[in-house]
């Protein structure tokens, strides 16, 4: 053992590439890093680029000030009608529809006359004059004033003399879906996503949770819980088109059997048979990512609480769920953002159907953003695509302001240590 | 140091076996502490001290696999009967650990988690008394005063120590168990713990582990050596330091081993 060992030679030329050599290595994993970092924020800039550019114009609309002359239209109604209740299906009678479109000589869209409809019951005396009205332009006309081909129709002419104009689209926000696409408005996905979300949230954050916490603090470690953890981390594999399966088997046949029971409780297309469906599918995504943020509590708290005679729920709610609290938020925000774009399950519990109206509650008939997204996708009017990107645009805002909201809450309950 | 006559003793152990998962780490250890006296649990790495300090608060509980058997009583009164309620146990016979471990909260909520959670202040007012004469106790009052509000974990390691030891001592129990108080401490933080233990002592029973002899015998008046998960011998400390009965006692006190 005493053998003179030759002393390392610190300084010498195999030592020295050695050094190189990290120091190389060092510079290109930095370097890939940064490529990588660099590539995904290209896609993510190139997406919003692309995203911002084609909806842009989903959000504005050209109208055209049309004059409407009332008299010579000579409609069959009365006063009375028009006071009632049934004023709309009195003047669609009257045949309102064809006279709007003949005046309007294919600068007006299919629905202008909607709007028409409403101005006279808002105002009836206009039925005795005629009246300039903004109404929607058609599509060629739109496409036109986007720089599109000659619709034929003169439009700088009518520009100059500022009888067209191009403006902010609120019906795109306020209305619903509709077969004519300036007349189409989002705020009816929008409603039934938020719905969704809600059904999904109070329901998977909560079981999620609460099926973390007895995993990880009451279930003994026997063959059974090892299961139970297999099987819910397998859970969180499955395709989300099988829990559509799952929630069509399951929400619409099995507890529609119940009839007068529970069975109106789960019509189809709701939003509650969408929201409970994809609850089933977060709900792994929530278990794990709650049980590793249980789990990561040091055990010394827990002594501590121990020691001082605190109960096990004690310990669990006042210390081990607020210090887990910020990664358990973070697994919910992950599985909402999934279950927010999801589209496969909710296509096959019938929430692709053509609805005009929001839904009012959450056993109304309704759809949701990424399925409207994908409807619309599927149109071929022109004036589609635009609402397809504006449509994204809502989708991806209210995907931020969920995250958003997320990250918030996760640093007002971080600990610092 | 002297030795107070003991009364009849405040927790008794008799023929105590402990075992994680079938393999023994205590076995028929049997033991009286009590009131009077400062009780040091000695003994090498590994023999058992700490398993056995958490048997008489029954911290062995929160650990799946441990096993224990035997009779433990606390004023006579069994802690393993079904009748004993381990929450309440806990309360009575506090425990501070060989690591800090003060909650992520403030200093004060700290302290006022034990009292809070047992109903121990009827009003604001009165918790913030327990607060203050627990951290008066503990001998971190000054130095914390003005900033209650502040992280227990923002505190140097012997102030969060100290602040261990007023949490224990805030739901005012009976015995308190400290398992290697000091490790983790300079000297300066030691001897302030020290000292406490000394303005402690009478007013509850207190066992503590050390490794470190002159600590042993600077703050107890019993000694129980522990070897290999027996207790091998129990007396007065300066007997134990001076005059050991067993070959082993007197081994590992000259340093042959451990
Ligand atoms: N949670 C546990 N699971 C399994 N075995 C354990 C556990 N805790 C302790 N043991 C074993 O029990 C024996 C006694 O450990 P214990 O911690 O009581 O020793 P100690 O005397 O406190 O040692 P030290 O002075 O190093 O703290 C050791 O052999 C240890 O490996
Ligand atoms: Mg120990």
């Amino acid at each position: 053992m005493n053998s003179a060992r030759t002393p390392t030679d610190w300084k010498g030329t195999a030592m020295q590439a050695r050094i190189r050599r990290r120091y190389r290595s060092e510079r290109a994993f930095k370097l890939a890093g940064l490529a990588a970092v660099i590539l995904s924020a290209a896609f993510l800039a190139f997406l919003l680029v692309t995203m911002a550019w084609n909806g842009a114009g989903g959000f504005t609309r050209t109208e055209v000030a049309l004059k409407l002359d009332f008299p010579a239209m000579a409609l069959p109604v009365t006063p009375t009608q028009l006071r009632s209740p049934a004023a709309d299906l009195a003047l669609s009678g009257a045949g309102l529809k064809n006279a709007v479109e003949t005046a309007g000589e294919g600068w007006v869209s299919d629905s202008a006359w909607m709007k028409v409809r409403d101005a006279i019951k808002a105002d009836p005396s206009m039925l005795g004059r005629s009246q300039v009205i903004w109404l929607p332009a058609s599509p060629a006309v739109e496409a036109e004033m986007r720089g599109g081909p000659d619709a034929g129709l003169e439009v700088h002419v009518l520009q100059s003399r500022g009888l067209v104009r191009t403006g902010f689209n609120l019906d795109f926000l306020t209305a619903s879906n509709s077969t004519d696409p300036t007349a189409a408005g989002i705020w009816g996905a929008l409603k039934g996503s938020l719905l969704t979300m809600l059904v999904t949230f109070l329901i998977a954050f909560p079981v999620g949770v609460l099926s973390a916490i007895y995993l990880e603090e009451y279930a003994a470690r026997n063959r059974w819980t090892d299961l139970i953890e297999v099987s819910i981390n397998n859970l969180a594999a499955v395709p989300s088109i099988i829990f559509g399966l799952l929630g069509l088997a399951v929400f619409l046949g099995t507890f529609s059997l119940f009839g007068h029971t529970i069975g109106p409780l789960f019509p189809r297309s709701a939003a509650v048979v969408g929201g409970l469906t994809l609850a089933l599918m977060i709900m792994p995504v929530i278990v794990i990512a709650s049980r590793n943020a249980i789990k990561a509590v040091p055990p010394s708290i827990r002594d501590a609480a121990y020691a001082v005679g605190a109960s096990r729920v004690q310990v669990v709610f006042h210390h081990v769920l607020p210090l887990a609290l910020p990664g358990i938020l973070t697994g919910t925000i992950i599985g909402m953002a999934r279950a927010l774009g999801e589209t496969a399950p909710l296509l096959l519990i019938g929430m692709r159907a053509f609805i005009v109206t929001p839904p009012e509650g959450f056993t109304d008939p309704s759809t949701v953003l990424p399925v409207q997204i994908f409807l619309w996708s599927d149109e071929v009017s022109r004036g589609f695509i635009e609402k397809t990107s504006a449509a994204i645009i809502v989708l991806l805002v209210f995907l931020l302001a969920m995250n958003g909201l997320a990250i918030y809450l996760r640093n007002k309950f971080e600990t610092r240590w | 140091m002297t030795d107070r006559v003991p009364s009849s003793p405040k927790m008794s152990a008799r023929g105590v076996n402990v075992s994680y998962g079938g393999t023994p780490a205590i076995q028929d250890v049997s033991i009286d502490i009590d009131m009077e006296n400062v009780t040091a649990f000695i003994g090498p790495s590994g023999c058992g001290k700490s398993t056995f300090l958490r048997t008489l608060n029954r911290m062995n509980d929160t650990i799946p696999s441990a096993k224990v058997t035997g009779d433990i009583t606390l004023d006579g009164e069994d802690i393993y009967s079904a009748a004993m309620d381990v929450v309440q146990l806990r309360a009575r016979v506090g425990m501070v650990f060989q690591k800090p471990n003060p909650f992520p909260k403030s200093i004060f909520e700290n302290v006022a988690y034990g009292p809070r959670i047992h109903g121990l202040a009827a009003s604001r007012p009165d918790m913030e008394a327990i607060v203050e004469r627990s951290l008066k106790r503990a001998g971190l009052w000054d130095e914390v005063k003005d900033r209650l509000s502040d992280s227990g974990t923002a505190l140097s390691g012997g102030q969060q120590q100290r602040l261990c030891i007023a949490r224990a001592i805030a739901v005012d129990p009976e015995v308190i168990l400290m398992d290697e108080p000091c490790s983790a401490l300079d000297p300066i933080a030691t001897a302030k713990i020290e000292e406490l233990i000394h303005e402690l002592r009478g007013r509850y029973a207190i066992v503590v582990v050390t490794h470190n002899m002159q600590q042993a015998a600077r703050v107890s008046q019993r000694t129980a050596f522990f070897h290999l998960g027996q207790l091998v011998e129990y007396g007065a400390t300066d007997d134990i330091f001076t005059n050991p009965r067993q070959e082993r006692t007197k081994d590992y006190i000259t340093g042959r081993y451990g």
